[in-house]
């Protein structure tokens, strides 16, 4: 390149030689001690809490809990503070133990979860529990660590691993919430008329986001679809698009609030009236399209905080009133005890009460639907709504 | 030295892993197949919409950045004008991302403060018109010190000697500014194809460009992510623009062939 050409591209800016070498000299410290993080201590007293698979085998709750409060932190990743209530759980955590709780990446994916697991291995920030989606549970059982809290006979069999690698912790259903000024929306197809210019959207791109992914199988089954194939779900978004309905801005506490994306399909307990905090927004479950979905809690096999990291799925899955299963129901997401709470008495009946009326059969995808699925996702998708 | 290391860490050394990482499958085993996915028309069709959108914005972002900077540059050279332009560029440069992408949205978007803009979730015309926002600036910033460099008294003489403002333009000014305009058209296109911030809150429930589906597949949580396919596209993009500069180098010098 000629000279004017150089000059031109930096404006003239030229870096002094000592100032080069400091600022090289800084870099190359930045990157040291980021890669120096101090190690883990994985053992408490005598007890290796990592490889302890159930609280009674560990001593007891009591021996657990003194453990935990040793360590002092636990480390969680992903958690939003609106999202199914975490925020107060968190907090109740806090006050009820003492330990402090590192909350990383709270608008992270699941997938992030896992890449955090396996790149921060080692050091002291790495995550302790991770509350995945049932895809990612399901692929990674290699990085959890096996334990059945106290309250294991509470979950159902179907929503738990066996050996204990991970164990569904909380879910909905799939529900289209919107504003009231559409009047009373009873099935998706009315999503089709006019009066819905630009108005319907998801929550992320269904090739990424598994809540997205479940809004548009649930199209899918309100248009006759079965779970086995997604087709008619991305055909139906298709003629959302044609008729200019449907918008491509991810439907997020903002943007419903600022009444950009007045109609939305995202799971229920995120589509309920206090936490988008639009006034009178409702909420709608296709009798025909009933679609649920659970996550999933997992316990890091090298969880820097193992006895902490067992703690908090007990506290979690306690029935107690001020357990995680009833601060969890508080949030709008249905427990995954809630079957053997309500017949137990310990679930919080007002909160039980405020969940919208599901009828009609739930239907949960299997691994295998939901890698077809988001596989012709991958395929489609693009061309479908672009 | 020590830039030669500074250099290594930051540009080589990501590189070499992003060509490494792309001939690997998942269980660490080398692959040469990830590569052909590159031919897969999917695939494509994110290039050519990254394509398509760079090409676009630094088109625009050039000739507009360049008749700014040359109505900014014929200017007082020490007046308020000329450096509060150079400031504001400063700024606006450097803008871009969640709140740029955002402050279009609450004018132009389907609650739009200004007007429902119905193009404006259109790609590439909305995101090419955000993308504007800072590669006009970005454009006056780097072309205006060429515009300086174009003396007075080459205009005066061409004039002198019955040149028209269009024989200047074609047989001085031209010339003597397209190796640098060329510099400055590279530096938006790149600026363009790499910007993920913005075009992801824009909207993010479809992918157009490349860097859109190489976040896809490094945190998609139903199963899409895969770490190989992300340094694949990364690849893709890196030979894009081995191409583009090469391209680039054959296009300077011709354009400078004059100053040998």
């Amino acid at each position: 390149m000629n000279a004017m050409g150089m000059g031109t591209l930096t404006g003239g800016i030229r870096v002094r030689l000592p100032h080069r070498i400091g600022l090289a000299g800084l870099t190359a410290l930045a990157l040291l001690a980021a890669g120096c993080s101090s190690g883990s201590s994985g053992s408490s007293g005598g007890t290796n809490w990592s490889t302890v698979t159930t609280a009674s085998a560990g001593g007891g709750m009591a021996k657990l809990i003194a453990a935990a409060k040793k360590e002092g932190t636990l480390n969680v990743i992903a958690l939003p503070p609106t999202w199914a209530n975490y925020g107060n759980i968190i907090k109740a955590f806090t006050a009820k133990y003492g330990i402090k709780v590192n909350s990383a990446n709270p608008d992270g994916t699941s997938q992030q979860e896992v890449n955090a697991i396996k790149q921060e291995n080692g050091t002291a920030a790495a995550p302790d529990v991770v509350d995945v989606g049932q895809a990612v549970a399901l692929v990674n059982t290699g990085l959890f660590a096996p334990y059945e809290v106290s309250t294991w006979t509470s979950i159902p069999a179907t929503q738990k691993q066996s050996t204990g690698l991970w164990y569904e912790d909380y879910g909905g259903y799939m529900a289209v919430g919107y504003s009231s000024k559409f009047g009373t929306i009873t099935s998706l197809n009315q999503l089709l008329g006019s009066k819905f210019k630009n108005a319907v959207a998801l929550n992320g791109n269904p090739t990424s986001a598994n809540a997205a992914l479940n809004g548009v199988m649930m199209a899918n089954l309100a248009e006759g679809g079965t779970a086995g194939s997604i087709a008619k779900g991305v055909a139906f978004f298709h003629k959302l698009k044609a008729a200019g309905n449907f918008s491509p801005v991810s439907a997020t506490g903002a943007s419903i609030k600022a009444g950009t994306t007045p109609v939305v399909f995202n799971w229920d307990y995120l589509n309920l009236p206090s936490y988008v905090g639009v006034p009178n927004w409702k909420v709608f479950v296709p009798s025909n399209a009933v679609l649920g979905g659970y996550y999933a809690q997992a316990i890091n096999k090298n969880a820097p905080h193992p006895a902490a990291a067992r703690l908090w799925e007990e506290f979690l899955y306690s029935q107690a009133a001020g357990g995680g299963q009833n601060l969890w129901l508080q949030g709008g997401a249905r427990p995954v005890e809630e079957a053997a709470m309500t017949s137990g008495k310990t679930i919080d009946a007002a909160a039980a009460a405020k969940l919208p009326p599901v009828s009609g059969t739930p239907v949960f995808l299997t691994q295998a639907q939901n890698t077809a699925a988001a596989n012709y996702l991958a395929a489609n998708w693009a061309k479908a709504v672009s | 030295m020590p830039f030669f290391a500074y250099v290594g860490v930051f540009l080589l050394l990501p590189a070499g892993i992003v060509i490494v990482n792309a001939l690997k499958n998942s269980t660490g085993g080398w692959q040469l197949s990830a590569v052909t996915e590159l031919g897969n028309p999917l695939v494509r069709s994110y290039f050519i919409g990254s394509l398509k959108l760079c090409v676009i914005s630094c088109v625009t972002g050039a000739v507009l950045g360049a008749i700014l900077a040359y109505a900014v540059a014929a200017g007082n050279p020490d007046g308020v004008v000329r450096r509060l332009y150079l400031a504001v560029s400063g700024v606006l440069a450097q803008s871009g991302g969640v709140t740029l992408a955002f402050a279009f949205q609450a004018l132009l978007g389907p609650a739009g403060l200004l007007l429902h803009a119905s193009w404006y979730y259109e790609f590439p015309w909305g995101i090419a018109l955000i993308y504007a926002y800072f590669q006009i600036p970005l454009m006056v910033l780097v072309f205006m010190p060429a515009i300086d460099g174009l003396k007075v008294q080459w205009r005066e003489a061409s004039e002198n000697l019955g040149a028209s403002a269009w024989q200047y333009w074609r047989h001085v000014g031209g010339p003597l500014l397209a190796p640098a305009f060329l510099g400055s058209t590279l530096l938006l296109f790149a600026n363009a194809l790499s910007a993920f911030a913005t075009i992801a809150a824009w909207e993010s429930q479809i992918s157009y460009i490349v860097p859109q589906q190489i976040s896809t597949s490094l945190s998609s949580e139903v199963g899409l992510s895969n770490i190989n396919y992300a340094d694949v596209l990364a690849l893709g993009m890196m030979i894009m623009v081995i191409v583009i500069m090469t391209g680039y180098a054959l296009l300077q010098r011709r354009a400078s062939r004059w100053l040998r």
